[in-house]
């Protein structure tokens, strides 16, 4: 199908997008990589008056080493989280789960950002940025904010994005030489997954001295409550 | 919305509405009709199309979301006359029947084949995951795949695709190829 007719805009930087966002009122959209987004008004599930592409702003793609943590560009591609040494030194499971997000071309264009505000509950991001404890850095009128995963996801399709707001920066805590596991089920190869784990473990002499989990589940309103989320720190003996 | 675009080697400079799709932009404006729309879903990764090298399905962006941007489709392959290693494989190896697949498998396979050299059975499959074939059972595909492998060792990329041309000519070649 044909999406409806919208007004295309291209901003130069973050302080300009956020400046449109403001200019076209609520129902001003931003557009990243366009995977969730061009298939949701194709089929006309939205129509926004006006996309605003931020495909151009170089300035947030690329991961950056800021001492404890890593900044993840919102519009990094999953394509480059699965290539980037920074993420597989440090957060090895985010690596894992951009290996099965979708299928090669949508990897390409996909972006680490743009998958985290779409909130899809069926979305591979939300586990892990759960079980990380990530931090969304978002871009407003008012300046800029953080917000942890756990109140960065309020419900089905739904974040404590404000409508004239941008996420720019995910910060991800490390986790250097933690190994991790990342498992979804889908009923078939290209549906959606009903469940996912994902599992960062800190293993010393055999035993697990902590461990991160987050599940979620695509059931509307249950996926990522933060009481869903089964967190547990301590020692337990590896079975072998 | 003005865009400049350079397909297949050579630059197109149009007005295009924004809601336009990249693959009718290539199939309706430009003639390019080796690119195909198959469930126009996303699932089925027909419409594969390389942007500045690496595959995407042309179904799910807009046209001018490749404003500045290369692409390469199907019928940028051949050179001189010449198929493209890929396209010779597949016609070698019989990977296609009815066909309808096979421009988005060939554009897929150049790009899995830039990552994965030599690749195995499991990761031509996996590279192929967002690519539906309802004729073949996939069996000559991945064969072909590897067959192509073989044939262009040390490996094709993007840098294999890359035009100079940086001419901007008018709305259609005039006297292309």
């Amino acid at each position: 199908m044909i999406p409806a007719e919208f007004k295309y805009l291209c901003p130069s930087s973050v302080d300009e997008a956020v400046r449109m966002l403001a200019e076209e009122g609520e129902d001003a959209k931003i557009i990243a990589g366009g995977q969730s987004l061009v298939p949701v008004l194709r089929m006309r599930l939205a129509a926004p008056t006006a996309l605003i592409d931020i495909g151009g702003l170089t300035e947030l793609t690329g991961v950056r080493d800021d001492g404890d943590s890593l900044l993840i560009g919102a519009m990094t591609t999953h394509y480059e989280v699965q290539r980037d040494h920074l993420i597989h030194d440090h957060v090895l499971l985010l690596k894992l789960v951009a290996d099965t997000v979708a299928d090669p071309q949508v990897r390409h264009r996909g972006t680490f950002g743009g998958s985290l505000c779409h909130a899809d509950p069926a979305g591979d991001l939300l586990a892990p940025a759960l079980a990380l404890d990530a931090v969304m850095v978002i871009a407003g009128p008012g300046g800029r904010r953080e917000v942890p995963a756990s109140e960065f996801f309020v419900g089905y399709f739904e974040t404590a994005l404000a409508a004239d707001e941008i996420l720019i920066d995910v910060r991800v805590p490390k986790y250097t030489g933690w190994g991790a596991h990342y498992e979804k089920l889908n009923r078939v190869a290209q549906a959606w997954s009903i469940v996912a784990v994902a599992a960062a473990v800190q293993v010393r002499d055999g035993s697990i001295v902590a461990a991160r989990v987050a599940s979620r589940t695509s059931v509307p309103g249950r996926c990522v409550r933060p009481r869903w989320r089964p967190r547990w720190s301590g020692s337990l003996r590896l079975l072998r | 919305m003005h865009i400049s675009v350079n397909v297949d080697g050579v630059t197109y400079a149009d007005e295009v509405e924004p809601r336009l799709l990249l693959v009718h932009y290539l199939r309706e404006r430009l003639g390019k009709t080796g690119t195909v729309v198959g469930c126009d879903t996303g699932n089925c990764g027909a419409c594969t199309v390389h942007l500045d090298g690496h595959s995407v399905k042309s179904c799910q962006m807009f046209a001018v979301q490749a404003n500045g941007h290369e692409v390469t489709t199907i019928e940028g392959l051949a050179r001189d006359g010449r198929l493209h290693p890929v396209q010779e494989a597949f016609r070698t190896n019989h990977a296609l029947q009815c066909g309808f697949c096979t421009p988005g498998m060939i554009m897929q396979a150049i790009d899995l084949l830039a990552d994965e050299s030599d690749p195995d059975d499991e990761t031509v499959r996996k590279g192929l995951e967002g690519n539906l074939c309802r004729c073949t059972g996939y069996q000559n595909i991945v064969r072909a795949v590897q067959d192509a492998a073989q044939r262009m060792k040390p490996g094709a990329g993007p840098k294999m695709e890359q035009h100079s041309d940086d001419h901007v000519v008018s709305k259609q070649p005039v006297g292309g190829e």
